[in-house]
């Protein structure tokens, strides 16, 4: 911890930054605070508000985004680390009319209900396919790999076979 | 066309492509120019008198708008947030409410409570200049025990033994009597343990004030915006109601939490309407844990009366209810008419009595949360019930079928106030036992022994009364609203149609299910239907969603309008086709004329109203257009049989849940699907409930010990496995659809089911939830020493 306050330290107070990294394939900039997270850049910054935030010990996994290609909790990084890097954010995997197969899939299995968890569990589901590809996708897998993403709505039952389901289309 | 997406049909949701693509739009995503941030200073102290509050170094702390206070909210007139059901005390008095002010007035009462608001430019500067508030806390003593509440200091003044009221239902000579006669006695102490909502869309408030035209906007994560601005209108005094527009956009999740009206938005409305300006908050998940109603928290002794032949006589039952520190906005009613009218459950109990004293503790207010006071009652009665097979040496799946109502019963009068007008209990139960292989359940039982496992079953057949309420009945037990529901359908000039419903979906997918029901009954496609909810500027005045309402009360509202709509149709196309209304028929979206193919469409007869060049206006005005409010009968009865089978690994205490099968009799069903989806949502918070959460405050300092997502063990997906799911259908008598309401049943009917299923595995009579690995392991070593013992 002493290494982040050193890091903070060196921009003094109130200082802006500015971030210029990949969003959704497009090159963006802005400028942040140097402890602003990732997730509120592309919230505030970018407008992005289908990436969401549930908590605030990163346990719910809803401001899921992927970093590189891996599904991370963008509250887990700064604005800062993403200078340079891709993001990809749920507006960036699929459109109405255009749906990415694992945003099919959530639909087609009633994998949601209120919304609001969605967006990270898409983005954690694809992770999840990814990571198996190749591989037969178990239930279990599922469930042990869905660890980091609650849901309070569906009780899990139609994310599992959403995700089951859209790996198999991806 | 509408066979495929009418009722009964397995429809997609319409809303999922703007969820599932980032284009939803909740109250946090909303940001207005100009927009300042509120940050709330909270109490850090269980109970405490501020003996002075100095707010200098906040206010003078650049980028700090404003500090405000309680002072200032009574100052400026803002009243406290009221509840709203009257429940008056076995002597005839009226319950004890104490004020509650949107920010404390002098003093805290519990954890968390707001005490100041700073309000700047960037939640940051709020932020800072709330760390820099100082204020004279006095600790004062506090209690967060329910059972010992009545015993401690009182925590407002004037409410002797920190009593709200103490309530009592049935009749107490008669079930005395019954008690003292009976062969049998089962007595049991059961806590249903606390707990905390944590829908995943943390709280948020947005208020917006136009100074031109006085009209102050609320944006707000509220299940029943119409309400919410009744209440902030006529009794807490924020705006008149015609200057007052609550905005419930996209809301993630409510459970009972987002029935209430809370302090955060009553003050960023008032900080809007004094500062001219946008005031945003959003809680953050410390906050909601802090702050957003919690459930349960019932202490309870039970006794159940049995004749020889396991038939029950009688049952009594005493409860203390937690209120925490203030009532909230239906905080009353919960223990009261929602839980001691349960408690005839499937049964046919002649005699029942219940007492429930309220008692305030310096907690978090206590109020609905997901089935609220029937998953109390289910719970106390299925475990009884449960136990007293066990100590009669009776299959527990016999003794309830013995005391089941039978089918032939309905409409059934229970001794504790209720009427149910349907139901098929032993059809739900034998259909639960065949679907979970009860007859095979010995044999998995001998197997998993010899793999070093204990496993066991557990039952729970639930009812519950939904589908809120009857308002002449509702407002003689206390209710200070009407509970109808309201709908109008706008047919566009072009023969599509817009719906507006009173009631609110924050998940529970009403933008699908009740265009399903108008396009049923007006014979065109879903996708020319658009339903609106949620702006009190569009729709007209409606009750909101809890309570598994929002189709038996909103959808029959619904049903109504869209009566109205065909009855006005046939009018027009009676007048163009040269006939009469009564010698028209419509089927599939075509008027046409008896026995002849004179035929107009339901576009054409839309486009006429509109555009009523050839039309009969000496008898009807142009237009097509329909309210309708409904009232209910009776409230509706869906009810359900559940079995949980577990296995526990008796080194370490870890349960599995390894198979849960539940059986509901919901009525009629819209969309089977989306049905499915409450179940299992439900079920997962009752097994939540059952294995995982406990709300846990330091008895000492009051301090919230289970304040975050780390501490408080929210169900994950490895946590459950899917579930197996099958209906009974009997429909309800009194309302157009024959709908119960679903959204409850899950959370009502699995707690019980888990427990008697883990208290089976591991021989043990009683085991508090949540059932951890800990007091599982606990229990075992307890029981296994007793069983050395002796």
């Amino acid at each position: 911890m002493t290494g982040f306050g050193d890091f903070l330290g060196e921009f003094g107070d109130n200082m802006t930054v500015r971030v210029t990294t990949t969003v959704n394939g497009k090159l963006v900039s802005g400028d942040v605070e140097p402890n602003t997270l990732l997730v509120e850049f592309v919230r505030e910054n970018l407008g992005l508000t289908g990436t969401h935030v549930g908590c605030d010990t990163s346990q719910c996994g809803a401001c899921t985004v992927h970093f590189d290609g891996k599904p991370v909790k963008a509250c887990t990084i700064l604005a800062l680390q993403a200078e340079g890097h891709q993001v990809l954010t749920i507006e960036g995997i699929g459109q109405p009319g255009n749906l990415h197969p694992m945003q099919a899939a959530f639909q087609e299995n009633h994998g949601l209900q209120c919304g609001f968890c969605t967006p990270g569990m898409i983005m954690a589901g694809i992770g999840i396919a990814e990571r198996n590809k190749g591989a037969s996708l178990s239930e279990e897998t599922i469930r042990a790999e869905l660890e980091g993403n609650i849901c309070r709505c569906t009780g899990y039952h139609n994310i599992v076979k959403s995700i089951a389901a859209g790996a198999r289309d991806m | 066309m509408t066979a495929e997406t009418g009722i009964g049909a397995r429809v997609r949701r319409k809303e999922d492509v703007r969820f599932i693509t980032g284009r939803g739009r909740y109250t946090d995503d909303i940001n207005r120019p100009g927009q300042l941030h509120a940050v709330f200073a909270r109490s850090p102290y269980a109970h405490a008198r501020i003996g002075s509050l100095d707010i200098s170094g906040a206010e003078a702390l650049p980028g700090v708008v404003a500090v405000l206070t309680g002072a200032d909210l009574a100052a400026d007139g803002i009243g406290p947030l009221p509840c709203g059901w009257m429940i008056h005390s076995r002597d005839g008095s009226p319950m004890k409410q104490p004020p509650h002010p949107a920010l404390s007035q002098g003093t805290v009462r519990y954890v968390g409570e707001p005490y100041a608001v700073v309000i700047g430019e960037t939640r940051e500067a709020a932020q800072a200049g709330a760390d820099l508030l100082d204020p004279d806390f006095q600790e004062l003593p506090a209690n967060v025990d329910t059972a010992s509440a009545q015993s401690t200091a009182p925590i407002h003044d004037g409410i002797a033994n920190n009593l709200c009221y103490d309530w009592t239902l049935g009749d107490e000579a008669a079930t005395d009597a019954a008690l003292a006669s009976a062969a049998h006695v089962v007595e049991l102490d059961i806590i249903n343990n606390r707990l905390i909502p944590n829908a995943i869309e943390p709280r948020a408030a947005l208020g917006d004030y136009d100074a031109g035209t006085d009209m102050l906007t609320l944006y707000t994560t509220s299940q029943n915006p119409h309400l919410a601005r009744l209440v902030l209108s006529a009794f807490v005094g924020l705006a008149p109601e015609h200057k007052l527009r609550v905005v419930s956009p996209d809301v993630g999740g409510g459970f009972g939490s987002k029935i209430f009206i809370y302090s955060e938005e009553t003050v960023c409305g008032w900080a809007s309407k004094r500062l001219r300006r946008p005031v945003k908050w959003t809680a953050d998940r410390s906050e909601a844990f802090l702050n957003d109603a919690h459930g349960r928290d019932h202490v309870t002794k039970a006794r159940l009366a049995l004749d020889a032949q396991g038939r029950f006589l009688g049952l009594k039952v005493s409860t203390i209810a937690n209120l925490g520190a203030y009532m909230s906005t239906f905080s009353s009613s919960i223990p009261t008419y929602l839980y001691g009218t349960l408690l005839a459950g499937q049964y046919t109990t002649p005699a029942i009595f219940v007492e429930v004293r309220s008692v305030f503790t310096n907690t978090t207010p206590v109020d609905a949360y997901r089935g609220a006071g029937r998953p109390e009652a289910t719970f106390l009665l299925e475990r009884i019930v449960e136990t007293a097979a066990r100590e009669l040496g009776m299959d527990p799946a016999e003794l309830r079928r013995r005391n089941l109502i039978p089918k032939d019963a309905f409409p059934y009068a229970t001794p504790v106030a209720l009427v149910y007008d349907t139901g098929d209990y032993q059809a739900c139960l034998d259909k639960a036992l065949a679907l979970s292989d009860y007859a095979g359940f010995p044999a998995r039982k001998a197997a998993a022994k010899a793999r070093g496992k204990l496993r066991g079953i557990g039952l729970s057949c639930y009812i519950e009364a939904c589908g809120l309420a009857p308002s002449r009945l509702a407002g003689q037990l206390g209710a200070g609203v009407g509970l109808y529901e309201s709908a109008e359908i706008r047919v566009n000039p072009t023969g599509n149609v817009t719906v507006f419903t009173g009631t609110h979906s924050h998940g529970q997918g009403h933008e699908t299910t009740f265009a399903q029901v108008v396009s049923s009954r007006l014979g065109i496609g879903l996708d020319q239907i658009e339903v609106v909810h949620g702006d009190t500027s569009q729709g007209q005045f409606g009750l909101g969603t809890y309570g598994s309402r929002s189709l038996a009360v909103g959808g029959s509202a619904l049903m109504k309008a869209s009566d109205k709509i065909v009855t006005k149709c046939r009018k027009i196309a009676a007048y163009l086709l040269e006939s009469k209304p009564e010698d028209i028929d419509f089927e599939d979206g075509v008027f046409r004329v008896r026995g002849t193919n004179k035929a107009k469409t339901f576009g054409e007869i839309a486009f006429a109203a509109y555009v009523p060049h050839h039309y009969p206006l000496e008898e009807l005005e142009p237009g097509l257009q329909e309210t309708a409010f409904y009232d209910p009968q009776n409230f509706t009865y869906p009810a359900g049989a559940y079995v949980c089978e577990v296995e526990v690994d008796p080194d370490t205490g870890i349960t599995r849940i390894v198979k849960f099968t539940a059986v509901d009799d919901f009525g009629q069903v819209i969309n089977p699907m989306i049905v499915e989806g409450q179940v299992h949502g439900g079920i997962a918070q009752g097994i939540g409930q059952a294995m995982l959460e406990a709300c846990r405050y330091d008895r000492e300092t009051g301090q919230l010990l289970t304040g975050s997502m780390m501490d408080y063990a929210m169900p994950r997906a490895d946590d459950l496995v899917n579930f197996d799911l099958d209906v009974v259908r009997t429909d309800c008598t009194h309302n157009p659809l024959g709908v119960k309401g679903c959204g409850e049943a899950g959370a009502i009917g699995s707690p019980p089911a888990v427990i008697n299923a883990i208290t089976d595995a591991i021989g043990v009579r009683t085991l508090d939830m949540p059932a951890t690995p800990l007091k599982v392991w606990t229990a075992l070593q307890a029981g296994s020493a007793a069983a050395k013992g002796s």
